[in-house]
C-alpha cells in the first residue's frame, strides 16, 4: 500500500467496510452486465469495475449532508452515497420504483434524500452544477461540501476550466475528483491532451491538488480526508486526481480496439480489490471467512435488489408527460 | 442445466457471428469466464458466461451468424448461486407494456370559442360552394364534427345523380336546387329575351335524315338544338363563362349543360364537354348516354361542375315558352319551348308553320340585351341550315 | 401612476425581489461594477453587496451551470446573460441540465432559476449581437420562456418567475430598455397568459416582445384605412397560450404573426401549426407572417432595417390577407 497504511490506523472493522463496499460495487455491476445481456437492462451501461477504490475511498471522507455529483459511470458512487441497491436496480430496469422513477436509467441515478445529484451524462457538465450547489451552501452559510466526480476526458472541455476558475475565484467548497482511467471512451489521454499531468491544470487555477494511486483504496481515503479537511478549514476548493483503470469496456457494446489486452491484464494485477485483500490478509486484519461472509451478504443484497426491480411496476404510459414541469405552480 | 445464449450487447445489436469458442465440451466454466468471441457490427467482442458448470454441448459452429438470444451452448450447471433472473432468461415475462398509441391520449383538440351556430366548412369546400352557388347551410357535412368538406359540396351538386335512382334523396336534391336557384335569384340581375322561330327547315331536314335510318341511329330535335346553341355561344363569348368574385371570366371551351328532369322530381344539368366539336350523331350518342346515366345516378362530378352555359329544352310535350334561371356561376341559359304549329305570316301570306319560342336569360353583369338578341338571331340562322351543323 | 423606463421597471423588480427574499441573488457578466451592459443592474452592487450581486468571469456555461446548481440547493438565482447570442455558450447547461433535471430525476430535483438575457436587433450590432433566439428556447420542454413587451411586464414578470418552481427564461428586447410607460401593478402580472393590447374585429396581429410596438403602429395605420386589427401580445412563448390565440382567431378569422426570429422553424411557424391544428374550421383566409429575413443581421443600417419586421411590412401583410 502506498502512503504507509500502518500510519492510518485501519481498524479491522474499517478494513471490512472498505472490502465490503468495493466488492459490493463489483458484484452489483457484474450482475448488471449479466442482466444487460439478457435485455433486462437497456440503453448504455457503463461499468465502474476496476475503479471501485476511488468511490469507496473518497466517500469515506464525506458526511451524509455533503452533496455528490457524478458521471454516467456512477453506480458505485450512488451505492456508496447510500442510495439503496434496490432502487438503483429498479431504475436500471426502468421501473417506477427506481431512484429516478424509471426516467433516468443507468446514466441518471438521482436521490436527493441522500444528496446524490446524478448521473450527469454530458462530459464536464456536472462541474458547474457542483460549483452551484457549493455556492448555495456558501450563501446560506451551511458548512457542507460538494464532491464532483468526473473522468480525465472532462479536462478537455471548456466547462472544466470555467468551473475550476469559478470555484477558486469564489472560494467554493468543492472537492473535484478526477477519475483518470486513461481513456476518454476510446481515446487515450496522450492523444487528447497537450499536458497530461491533470493535477497541474488545477494548480494553474490556484487550486491545491494531489494525485493519488486510484487503485489503492486506503491512499484514496487518506488523500480525500486531507482534502475535505482542508476545504472545511479554508473554504476553498481542492482537486484530487485518482489514477485508475477501467477493466471492462467503455460500455457493453465496445470491442476495445483502442487498447491491448496485455495492458488490461497488467492493470488487473493491480486491481483494487485484489490488492487490498492481499494486504489485509497479510496484515492479519481479515480472513477468508470474512470474505465468504461479505460475499454472502452482498449476494443476498443483490438478489433482493434484482427481485425488487423485477417486481417493480411499469409507469402507466398515461403519465408520460409528468415531471416536465411542476404539477402545482404558485 | 443452463443455456448460454447470444448476448445482447447493445440496443442496436440484433445478431452476432460466433468467431471462436474459447471453451470446449467437458471443460468447466465459472461465472464471468470468457467463453467465446463474437463478431458484431462494431468489431470482435469477448463474451462472458454468467453460469458456473461444465460445458455439455456447443450448439453453434464458428462462422455462424445468429440473432440475439439464440442458444449457443448447454452448460450442466452447479446450480448458480446468484440471481433468479437468469433462470427465466429467454422466457421473459417482464417486458414493459407496448407503448400502445392509444394509451397516450392525443393532444387535446382545443375548441376555440365558437361563434353562435358556427358553420364548419373547409376553405376548399367554401370555395367550391361559392363557385357553384350552393348554400352551405343546406349541406350536411361528413367531416370532423359535421364539418363540410370538399366532397360534401361536390356530392351536394350531383345528389340526384350520384345516388342510384332508387337511392336518390329527393329532399337533399330539393335543398341543392333551392340553394343554387335561391342564390341565382338573389345575386344575378337577370334579363329575358324571347324570339319566335320558324322550325320548318329544321324539322323537314330532320325527318328526311331519320327516314332512311334505323331507330337507334335517328336524331332527336333536342340534339340539333344543343349543337346550334353550342355553336352560337362559341361566337358570343360574353354568354359562355363564369361570373366569380373577381368578375366575369369567359371560357374558351364550350361545355353546354342540358337540363335533364329526373323521374320522381328534380333535375340535373350535366355537360357534354366541347359540345360544338362533336358531330350530330356523336352528340346524339352522348346525350342518350348522359340522360340514361343521369337518371340512373351515375354522373361524374366533372360533368356537373363543367357547364359553361346551359340549355333547357321542353321537348315536344311541353308548353310554348319558358323563362329559365341561370345556374351560377354561369351567365346565361337558353330555353327552347315546344314546337307547335302556328299561323305564320310569310311573304304577305298566312301560312301554317311549326314554330318554336327560344328564350334567353342573361346575367346583366356579364352581357347585355342587345348582344342577347344577336345571339338568338344567330341560333335562328343556324337552325335554318341544320345540314351545316 | 408614474411612468418608468423598461430598464427602471426591471431594476425595480430585481431590487424588490432581493429585498423580499434573501435567497435571491444575481450574477452575470458586468452586472456589478460596470452596472450591467444595459445598465439594468446599476446601483444594485452598492445596495446589496458583492455576495448577492456577483460579477462573473466570461464563462457563460460555468456561471449558468452554477446558477442551476445553486437553484437545486435552495437559493433563487437570477442569471443575466449579456445577449442571447452569448447564451449559446451556456446552451448545454440550459438544455441538458436546467430543462431536464426534474424529469431525469423522476421529479426529485427542481431548478427554480431565472435566466434573463437581451435579445433582438435594430442597433447596428451586426451578426453576433442581434439575433432573436427565443424561439429556439421555446422549443424545449421543461423551460418557461417569457418576453415582456411593456414596462408593466418588465416590472411584473420577475416576481412570478422567481416564484416558479421551474427554470424561467426572460428575453428582454434591447430596444425596449429606454421605452417609457406606466409602471402598472406588478402584483397583477401573470406569466401564463397572452394579452390583447388592442381590440379589433377584422384581423388578428399576433406578436411579442420587441415587435409589439411595430405591430401596434401597424394596427394604427390599418385603422386609418378602415381595417380594425386586434393585437395579441403573446407574453409567454412557452407554454404558448393556445386559448388566447384561438380566441382571437375565432373572432377575426384572419391573422398575421409578427416574429423577429427567422421564418424557418420559427415560433411563428409553431403558432401557425397550432392554428391549423386547432382552429382550421374558423379560418377565412390564409395565415401570414412577418419575420426577420433569412440572413445574419447585417451592420449597415438600411440593410438591418430591411432585415427586421417593420410596421410597413405588417401593414402590407395584413392587407394581403384581407385582399384590400
Amino acid at each position: 500500500m502506498s502512503g504507509n497504511p500502518a500510519k492510518v490506523r485501519l481498524s479491522r472493522e474499517h478494513c471490512r467496510t472498505l472490502l465490503h463496499q468495493m466488492l459490493r460495487i463489483r458484484r452489483f455491476e457484474e450482475k448488471c452486465a449479466e442482466l444487460y445481456t439478457q435485455e433486462k437492462i437497456r440503453g448504455f451501461l457503463h461499468l465502474y469495475i476496476g475503479e471501485e477504490a476511488v468511490a469507496v475511498g473518497v466517500m469515506q471522507a464525506l458526511a451524509p449532508e455533503d452533496a455528490v455529483v457524478a458521471t454516467y459511470r456512477e453506480h458505485g458512487h450512488a451505492l456508496m452515497k447510500g442510495v439503496p441497491a434496490d432502487t438503483i436496480m429498479a431504475e436500471m430496469f426502468g421501473k417506477q420504483e427506481g431512484c429516478s422513477g424509471g426516467r433516468g436509467g443507468s446514466m441518471h441515478l438521482f436521490d436527493t434524500e441522500h444528496r446524490f445529484y446524478g448521473g450527469n451524462a454530458i462530459v464536464a457538465g456536472g462541474l458547474p452544477i457542483a460549483a452551484g450547489l457549493a455556492l448555495a451552501d456558501t450563501l446560506a452559510d451551511r458548512s457542507r461540501i460538494t464532491t464532483c466526480f468526473f473522468g480525465e476526458g472532462a479536462v478537455a472541455e471548456g466547462e472544466f476550466h470555467e468551473a475550476l476558475n469559478l470555484a477558486a475565484l469564489w472560494q467554493l467548497p468543492v472537492l473535484f475528483v478526477c477519475e483518470n482511467n486513461l481513456y476518454a471512451m476510446g481515446t487515450a489521454l496522450d492523444l487528447s491532451e497537450s499536458q497530461t499531468d491533470i493535477s497541474a491544470k488545477a494548480a494553474c487555477y490556484d487550486i491545491a491538488s494531489e494525485a493519488v494511486d486510484g487503485m489503492d483504496v486506503v491512499a484514496v481515503e487518506v488523500a480525500a480526508r486531507r482534502a475535505v479537511a482542508a476545504i472545511h478549514e479554508t473554504g476553498r476548493p481542492r482537486f484530487l486526481e485518482c489514477r485508475t483503470y477501467r477493466f471492462r469496456a467503455h460500455s457493453m457494446y465496445d470491442p476495445q480496439l483502442y487498447r491491448a489486452k496485455e495492458e488490461v491484464e497488467a492493470w488487473k494485477e493491480r486491481g483494487p480489490i485484489r490488492r487490498f485483500k492481499t494486504w489485509a490478509f497479510e496484515a492479519g486484519e481479515l480472513r477468508e471467512s470474512d470474505v465468504a461472509e461479505i460475499e454472502a451478504e452482498i449476494a443476498r443484497e443483490i438478489d433482493q435488489a434484482v427481485a425488487f426491480a423485477q417486481d417493480g411496476t411499469w409507469e402507466p404510459v398515461a403519465d408520460l408527460t409528468r415531471h416536465v414541469g411542476a404539477e402545482r405552480r404558485p | 442445466m443452463g443455456v448460454f445464449t447470444m448476448p445482447s450487447l447493445g440496443a442496436d445489436m440484433e445478431a452476432g457471428t460466433l468467431v471462436e469458442w474459447l471453451k470446449q465440451p467437458g471443460e468447466r466454466v465459472d461465472h464471468g469466464d470468457i467463453i467465446a468471441v463474437v463478431e458484431t457490427d462494431k468489431g470482435a467482442i469477448e463474451v462472458e458466461v454468467f453460469e458456473a458448470g461444465e460445458i455439455e454441448a456447443l450448439l453453434v459452429d464458428p462462422g455462424q451468424s445468429v440473432p440475439v438470444g439464440t442458444a449457443l451452448a448447454r452448460i450442466a450447471g452447479d446450480g448458480h448461486a446468484e440471481g433468479h433472473v437468469s433462470d427465466d432468461a429467454g422466457i421473459d415475462t417482464d417486458k414493459p407494456p407496448a407503448a400502445a398509441a392509444a394509451a397516450v391520449s392525443p393532444p387535446e383538440q382545443k375548441r376555440p370559442p365558437r361563434i353562435a351556430a358556427e358553420l364548419r366548412a373547409s376553405p376548399a369546400a367554401r370555395t367550391l360552394a361559392a363557385d357553384r352557388g350552393i348554400d352551405l347551410a343546406a349541406i350536411t357535412g361528413t367531416g370532423p364534427d359535421g364539418a363540410i368538406q370538399l366532397s360534401d359540396v361536390e356530392s351536394a351538386g350531383v345528389q340526384p345523380a350520384t345516388a342510384h335512382s332508387n337511392g336518390v334523396d329527393p329532399s337533399a336534391m330539393r335543398r341543392a336546387i333551392a340553394a343554387a336557384m335561391g342564390r341565382s335569384k338573389r345575386d344575378i340581375p337577370h334579363y329575358y329575351l324571347m324570339h319566335r322561330i320558324d322550325m320548318a327547315p329544321t324539322l323537314s331536314w330532320l325527318s328526311k335524315y331519320n327516314e332512311a335510318r334505323a331507330p337507334a341511329e335517328r336524331l332527336l330535335l333536342g340534339v340539333v338544338l344543343l349543337k346550334a346553341a353550342a355553336v352560337a355561344v362559341g361566337d358570343f363569348p360574353d354568354f359562355n363563362g363564369f361570373y366569380k368574385a373577381d368578375g366575369y371570366q369567359p371560357s374558351e371551351a364550350v361545355h353546354v349543360g342540358s337540363a335533364i328532369s329526373i323521374r320522381g322530381g328534380g333535375l340535373a344539368a350535366p355537360a357534354i364537354r366541347n359540345t360544338a366539336e362533336h358531330s350530330l350523331p356523336d352528340l346524339m350518342k352522348k346525350l342518350r348516354d348522359l340522360v340514361a346515366r343521369t337518371r340512373r345516378g351515375e354522373l361524374r362530378s366533372s360533368e356537373i361542375g363543367d357547364p359553361t352555359v346551359t340549355i333547357s329544352s321542353l321537348g315536344e310535350r311541353g308548353v310554348d315558352s319558358l323563362w329559365p334561371i341561370i345556374y351560377p356561376p354561369q351567365v346565361a341559359i337558353i330555353g327552347f319551348g315546344s314546337p307547335r304549329t302556328h299561323p305564320w305570316a310569310s311573304d304577305d301570306a298566312l301560312a301554317i308553320r311549326p314554330v318554336m319560342n327560344v328564350s334567353l336569360a342573361g346575367d346583366h353583369r356579364a352581357n347585355d340585351g342587345h348582344r342577347g338578341a344577336l345571339l338568338l338571331r344567330h341560333i335562328e340562322e343556324l337552325l335554318a341550315h341544320p345540314e351545316d351543323l | 401612476m408614474t411612468d418608468l423606463t423598461y430598464r427602471e421597471a426591471m431594476r425595480g423588480a430585481i431590487r424588490t425581489a432581493m429585498q423580499e427574499d434573501e435567497r435571491v441573488f444575481l450574477m452575470g457578466e458586468d452586472v456589478g461594477h460596470y452596472g450591467g451592459c444595459y445598465a439594468v443592474t446599476k446601483g444594485l452592487l452598492e445596495e446589496f453587496g458583492p455576495q448577492r450581486i456577483r460579477d462573473t468571469p466570461l464563462s457563460e456555461s460555468a456561471f449558468t451551470g452554477a446558477g442551476i446548481g445553486a437553484a437545486m440547493n435552495g437559493v433563487r438565482p437570477i442569471v443575466e446573460i449579456m445577449t442571447c447570442n452569448f447564451s449559446l455558450l451556456a446552451l448545454d447547461q440550459i438544455m441538458n441540465n436546467a430543462a431536464t433535471m426534474r424529469h431525469m430525476s423522476g421529479g426529485q430535483v427542481t431548478v427554480p432559476i431565472v435566466i434573463r438575457m437581451a435579445t433582438g436587433g435594430g442597433r447596428q450590432l451586426a451578426a453576433q449581437h442581434s439575433h432573436s433566439l427565443e424561439g429556439w428556447y421555446a422549443h424545449i420542454p421543461g423551460l418557461r420562456v417569457l418576453a415582456p413587451a411593456t414596462v408593466e411586464d418588465a416590472g411584473g414578470m420577475l416576481g412570478p418567475a422567481l416564484a416558479d418552481p421551474d427554470p424561467v427564461l426572460i428575453f428582454e428586447n434591447a430596444l425596449l430598455y429606454n421605452e417609457t410607460g406606466p409602471a402598472g401593478d406588478p402584483g397583477s402580472v401573470d406569466i401564463d397568459h397572452a394579452a390583447i393590447r388592442r381590440e379589433g374585429s377584422d384581423i388578428s396581429l399576433i406578436t411579442y416582445g420587441g415587435s409589439l410596438g411595430k405591430t401596434l403602429a401597424a394596427a394604427g395605420q390599418l385603422a386609418g384605412d378602415g381595417i380594425d386589427a386586434e393585437v395579441l401580445d403573446l407574453r409567454v412563448l412557452r407554454p404558448l397560450d393556445d386559448d388566447a390565440i384561438l380566441a382571437t382567431l375565432a373572432k377575426t378569422r384572419r391573422c398575421v404573426i409578427v416574429d423577429e426570429g427567422w421564418r424557418s422553424g420559427s415560433l411563428s411557424a409553431e403558432i401557425m401549426a397550432r392554428i391549423v391544428e386547432q382552429g382550421f374550421w374558423t379560418l377565412d383566409a390564409p395565415l401570414a407572417r412577418v419575420c426577420s429575413e433569412e440572413v445574419p443581421i447585417p451592420y449597415a443600417a438600411h440593410l438591418e432595417e430591411a432585415a427586421l419586421p417593420s410596421a410597413e411590412k405588417i401593414v402590407t401583410a395584413a392587407r394581403t390577407v384581407l385582399g384590400r
